[in-house]
C-alpha cells in the first residue's frame, strides 16, 4: 500500500515568482494544495504609526510608498481623505488633473501587473517587456509633471501640486494615438493562446459570495460577477462627468480578472480623453495652509485605485498631525481569503492565482 | 452617491431589533454594545432593507481612555455605507468579540488589530500577531508605545524571552 | 574524412590500431572543442536573441556587442564557491554532472557533420542516440538523489517523469524515417535526404513531433519546469554550485546545439542543399542548419508561456504519442504501397494539417475554439 504524508513548503519571502516579500507556507499532499498560511510583515515599516507624528501635509509622500506601483491614487485618496477632514475644496482644474493622473496611474499600473502575471506563467519576460515599454511612456510623462518616476507627491490636499507644463498635453495626446493600437495587439497576442488559457481558465474561481464576504475590491471583485465600481457608485472628483463602462467578469477565474484588467485599460483611456478636452483653466490648488489642523473629527474616504477599494480612514484631535491614520489595503484584503482560493489546486496553480490577485506588498505590510 | 446611512437612522434600525445594542449615537457612528455586537452585525448582514453584506474596513483607534474598534460596511447592493464603533475599556488586556463568521474579511483585518493595539477577538479562529514577528514586546500603535529605535525594540523582544 | 588525411601524412606504414588511435583522438577532441564552442556560443545567441524579441538590447557592454558574455558567464559560475552540502553521497553527487555531460557530447560524435565524417561512424548510429536520450535520464535522479534534499528529489522525480513521457513519441517518430530508408545509420539517412527530398517536407507530421518532444527532453519551454522558477519544488542541480554546476549549465546548452544537429541531420538533410552544395564545404551548411534550428528552439523559449505539469504529461501521453503511432502506420502503408515521392509528401503534408487540429479538437481547451467572453454589458450604469 504507498501512503503519501503531506509536506511543507515555504514559498519564501525571497522567490522568483511572489511579488514582493509575500511568504507562503503551504501544506501540500504531492501536488495538491492542502492548506496555505500567509505569512506577512516582511515589508512592515509601520507607516501608519509614523503618520502620527507627521503633519497633515507630510503625510502625502509616506502614502506614496504603500502602494508603490500606483502612487498618484494613493496620494489622491489620502488628499481626498484630509478635504474632508478639514472641509478643503479644491478648483476644478485641479480635479480634472487628478482625473487624468489617476487614470493615467491605472494604466500603468495594469500594465505592470498584465506584464508580471505572465512572467509568472513562465513567458519569460516578452509580454512584460513590451508592456513595460508602454509603462515607459507613462512614467515620463509624470516625470515631466512632478519630476518623479515612481514617488510623486503629486496630488495633494486642496489640489496638485504644480500645474502641468506645456510639453505634456502633446505628450499624452500622442500616447492616446499610439497606445489603443498596442493594447489591441497585445490582447490579440495573449488572449487566444492555448497555454495561457489552459493555466488560468477555471483555475482560482472565486464566487460571488466569498467576493463579497472577503470584501474584494477591484478586478477581483468584478471578475467575480459584482458590478461595483466607486467611480461609478460613489463618484469623486468629478467621475461622473466623464462616459465610461465597467468590465465585468462571470467566472471569476484568473482569466477574467486578466481581461478585466485589459477593458480597464481601455476604459481608461476613453477617460483620458474626455478629462484632457474638458480641462478648464484657472487655478490648481486651494489655498491651503502648510500645516493643517482640522477640527476634531473624522474621515473615511475611499477610492478606486488599480488594485480595489483603497480606504483612508483619518482621525483628528485638532491638532497639526493625525491622530490615527489607517490605510484600507486593498492588497491586504484581497488576500485574506487565499486559504478558500488555493485549497484544492496544484502548485502551479498558486503562482497564477497569487499572480492573477495583483497584490503590492508595500500596501499589505505598510 | 453612496449614501451614508446617518447614525440617528442606523440606530433605529438596529433597535427595532436589538432595543439594548446601542450605546450611543456620535456623529455618524452608532457605538454599540459589546454583548450585542455580532447578532447586530448579523442582523445588518441579513435584514433585506439593509443588507450591509460588504465589510470596507476594520480597524481600532486609541483614545487614551479606551480603545475604539471601527467598522466601516457597505451595502451593495442599496449603495448605503455606514458606521459601527465598540469600545474596549481598560488597557491591559482589552477585548472585542470577532465578527469572522458574519464577514470573511474581518479575519485578516482582526488579527491586524490585535498585533498593532492588542485588542484580543474572542471567537476569531485563529489570532495570531500577522505584521509583526512572534514575541514582540508590546503593541506599537497604542500611544503609549514610543520606543522607535528598532536595535532597543529587538533586544526588549529578546529579553521578555 | 581524417583517416585518408593522416594516411597521407605520415604514411601508410602506420599499424591500424595507432591510425585508429589517432584518428579516435582527433575525433575527440575536435567533438570536445565543438561542444564547448557550441555551449558558449548558444549563451551568446540565446540572451541576444531573446532579449531583442524583447524589444531589449541584451548583453553589450562585455566586449563587442556582448560577445565576450559567455567568457564571463563561464569565469564566474567556476570561481563560485563549490559548496558541498552535508550527507550527500558523494560518489554519486560527484559523478552526475559528468555523465549528464556525456549525452551530448557523445550524440555530437555520432552525427555525421560531411560524408562520413561522423566520429563515430557505426551502421546503428540512430539507435546509439536513442539510447543516449535514455542516458540523460539517470544523472538527473543521480543529482536529485545524492544531494539530500527532499526538494531537490522531488525536482529531480518531477524532471524524469517529463523526460521519460517524451522520449516515447521522440523515438517512435523516428521510426518512420528508419522504415523510409531501411537504415539505421544517420548517413544514410541523409544520403536518402539528398536523393529523395529533406523528411520534414516528406513526413512533417514526424518532424513537428521530433522537433516538440525534443525541447520537452531538453527542458526548454513551455516545457521547462525545472528551468523555472521551478514552482516551489527545487530543480535537481539546485545543490549544485561552481564547477560541477557550470557542467549542468553547460550540457543544457551543448544538449540543445546537439538535439538542433539531430534535427537537421533527420529532417533538414544534413549536410545535403541541392544544387547549392558545391559553393561551401558540407560540414558548413551543416553547421548552419543546427544553429538555424537552436535559434527556433530559442524563439519558442521566448515566446510561449509555461505548461502545468499534468498538462505536460497529458499532452505527452494524450497528444504526441498516438500522433505518432499513426504516423508510423500512414508511413508504412505508403511504403508497402510504393507510392512516388512527391505523392507521399502532399499527403503526409494534408495528413499531418489535419490529424494536429482535429487532435487539438478532441482533446484540448474545451474542443472548440476560444469565444471571447462579454464583459461590458450596455447600458452599463450602476448596478
Amino acid at each position: 500500500m504507498v501512503t503519501s504524508n503531506p509536506y511543507m513548503v515555504n514559498m519564501g519571502p525571497q522567490h522568483p515568482s511572489t511579488h514582493g516579500v509575500l511568504r507562503l507556507r503551504l501544506v501540500l499532499d504531492g501536488e495538491q494544495v492542502l492548506r496555505v498560511e500567509p505569512v506577512l510583515g516582511y515589508l512592515h515599516s509601520s507607516k501608519e504609526k509614523l503618520q502620527e507624528e507627521h503633519t497633515y501635509l507630510q503625510t502625502v509622500p509616506i502614502t506614496d510608498r504603500m502602494d508603490y506601483l500606483a502612487a498618484m491614487t494613493n496620494n489622491l485618496g489620502v488628499s481626498l481623505a484630509i478635504e474632508k477632514l478639514a472641509g478643503i475644496q479644491s478648483p476644478p482644474r485641479a480635479e480634472c488633473l487628478r482625473v487624468i493622473m489617476s487614470e493615467l496611474q491605472r494604466l500603468a499600473s495594469h500594465c505592470f501587473a498584465q506584464g508580471v502575471f505572465l512572467q509568472d506563467l513562465g513567458a519569460w519576460g516578452s509580454p512584460l517587456m513590451y508592456f513595460l515599454r508602454e509603462r515607459e511612456q507613462i512614467l515620463d510623462m509624470f516625470e515631466m509633471v512632478c519630476g518623479a518616476r515612481l514617488t510623486y507627491n503629486y496630488i495633494r490636499p486642496g489640489g496638485v501640486s504644480q500645474d502641468i507644463p506645456p510639453q505634456f498635453t502633446p505628450a499624452v495626446n500622442s500616447f492616446l494615438d499610439t497606445f489603443p493600437a498596442k493594447l489591441d495587439e497585445y490582447e490579440e497576442l495573449l488572449w487566444k493562446n492555448e497555454i495561457l488559457r489552459a493555466r488560468t481558465v477555471g483555475v482560482g474561481v472565486v464566487s460571488r459570495e466569498l467576493a463579497v464576504s472577503a470584501a474584494f475590491s477591484g478586478p477581483m471583485l468584478r471578475a467575480s460577477g459584482v458590478q461595483w465600481d466607486l467611480r461609478k457608485q460613489d463618484p469623486y472628483c468629478g467621475y461622473q462627468n466623464y462616459e465610461f463602462d465597467i468590465p465585468v467578469g462571470q467566472t471569476g477565474d484568473c482569466f477574467d480578472r486578466f481581461m478585466v484588467r485589459f477593458y480597464e485599460m481601455r476604459e481608461s483611456l476613453k477617460i483620458v480623453r474626455q478629462a484632457l478636452d474638458v480641462l478648464p483653466p484657472g487655478e490648481w490648488k486651494a489655498a491651503v495652509p502648510i500645516v493643517i489642523r482640522p477640527p476634531a473629527g473624522e474621515a473615511f474616504q475611499m477610492i478606486e485605485s488599480p488594485r480595489g477599494m483603497l480606504g483612508y480612514y483619518l482621525v483628528s484631535d485638532g491638532g497639526a498631525n493625525p491622530w490615527r491614520f489607517h490605510v484600507r489595503a486593498p492588497s491586504f484584503i484581497n488576500l485574506g481569503a487565499l486559504n478558500e482560493m488555493l485549497v484544492g489546486t496544484t502548485m502551479a496553480d498558486v503562482v497564477a492565482i497569487v499572480g492573477s490577485i495583483d497584490i503590492v506588498m508595500g500596501e499589505v505590510d505598510r | 452617491m453612496t449614501a451614508v446611512m446617518t447614525g440617528p437612522a442606523l440606530a433605529e434600525a438596529i433597535q427595532g431589533a436589538f432595543p439594548t445594542a446601542v450605546a450611543e449615537v456620535y456623529g455618524d457612528a452608532v457605538v454599540l454594545d459589546a454583548a450585542a455586537l455580532v447578532d447586530v452585525c448579523q442582523f445588518l448582514k441579513d435584514a433585506p432593507d439593509l443588507a450591509f453584506d460588504y465589510m470596507a474596513s476594520l480597524t481600532a483607534v486609541d483614545y487614551l481612555d479606551y480603545f475604539e474598534v471601527v467598522y466601516h460596511l457597505l451595502s451593495l447592493g442599496h449603495n448605503r455605507s455606514a458606521v459601527l464603533k465598540l469600545r474596549c475599556y481598560g488597557r491591559k488586556a482589552p477585548h472585542a468579540p470577532s465578527v469572522t463568521s458574519v464577514w470573511k474579511a474581518a479575519d485578516f483585518q482582526e488579527r491586524e488589530v490585535f498585533d498593532l493595539f492588542g485588542i484580543g477577538f474572542d471567537g476569531h479562529p485563529d489570532l495570531r500577531r500577522i505584521m509583526l514577528f512572534e514575541g514582540f514586546p508590546g503593541h506599537p500603535l497604542r500611544k503609549d508605545f514610543l520606543e522607535f529605535d528598532h536595535r532597543k525594540i529587538a533586544a526588549m523582544a529578546s529579553e521578555a524571552e | 574524412m581524417i583517416n585518408p588525411w593522416i594516411i597521407a601524412t605520415f604514411g601508410s606504414a602506420l599499424p591500424g590500431w595507432l591510425l585508429a588511435t589517432i584518428t579516435g583522438a582527433i575525433g575527440t577532441v575536435a567533438v570536445l572543442v565543438f561542444t564547448l564552442v557550441s555551449a558558449l556560443a548558444a549563451i551568446w545567441i540565446e540572451r541576444k536573441l531573446i532579449s531583442r524579441m524583447q524589444v531589449r538590447y541584451g548583453p553589450n557592454r562585455v566586449g563587442p556587442k556582448g560577445l565576450l558574455q559567455p567568457f564571463a558567464d563561464a569565469l564566474k559560475v567556476i570561481g563560485k564557491e563549490a559548496i558541498t552540502p552535508f550527507g550527500v553521497d558523494k560518489v554519486v553527487y560527484s559523478a552526475a554532472p559528468f555523465i549528464i555531460f556525456l549525452a551530448p557530447l557523445l550524440t555530437f560524435g555520432l552525427v555525421p557533420f560531411a560524408p562520413g565524417a561522423a566520429v563515430l561512424n557505426t551502421d546503428i548510429s540512430l539507435l546509439l542516440v536513442v539510447a543516449l536520450g535514455a542516458l540523460g535520464v539517470v544523472p538527473i535522479f543521480m543529482a536529485g538523489w545524492a544531494s539530500n534534499n527532499k526538494y531537490s528529489l522531488m525536482g529531480a522525480m518531477r524532471s524524469i517523469a517529463q523526460t521519460v513521457s517524451y522520449e516515447i513519441p521522440l523515438v517512435l517518430s523516428l521510426v518512420g524515417l528508419v522504415v523510409v530508408t531501411g537504415s539505421l545509420k544517420l548517413e544514410d539517412l541523409v544520403v536518402y535526404q539528398i536523393q529523395h527530398g529533406w523528411f520534414i517536407f516528406l513526413q512533417p507530421l514526424a518532424a513537428v513531433i521530433f522537433f516538440i518532444a525534443g525541447s520537452a527532453e531538453l527542458n526548454r519551454t513551455p516545457t521547462d519546469i525545472m528551468e523555472g522558477e521551478s514552482e516551489l519544488a527545487a530543480g535537481y542541480h539546485i545543490e549544485y554550485s561552481g564547477f560541477k554546476f557550470s557542467l549542468f549549465y553547460a550540457t543544457e546548452y551543448s544538449h540543445v546545439f546537439a538535439v538542433s544537429a539531430l534535427i537537421s541531420v533527420l529532417f533538414l538533410g544534413g549536410w545535403g542543399t541541392g544544387p547549392l552544395l558545391d559553393l561551401v564545404p558540407a560540414v558548413v551548411w551543416m553547421v548552419l542548419k543546427t544553429y538555424l534550428l537552436f535559434c527556433v528552439f530559442v524563439w519558442t523559449r521566448a515566446t510561449l508561456p509555461r505548461l502545468r505539469m499534468d498538462q505536460l504529461m497529458a499532452f505527452a501521453w494524450k497528444f504526441l504519442l498516438p500522433l505518432s503511432l499513426i504516423n508510423i502506420m500512414v508511413v508504412a502503408l505508403e511504403e508497402l504501397l510504393g507510392l512516388p515521392g512527391i505523392v507521399v509528401a502532399v499527403v503526409n503534408m494534408v495528413l499531418a494539417v489535419v490529424l494536429i487540429v482535429q487532435w487539438t479538437r478532441l482533446l484540448g481547451s474545451n474542443g472548440q475554439s476560444p469565444e471571447r467572453r462579454v464583459y461590458i454589458q450596455r447600458p452599463a450604469t450602476a448596478q
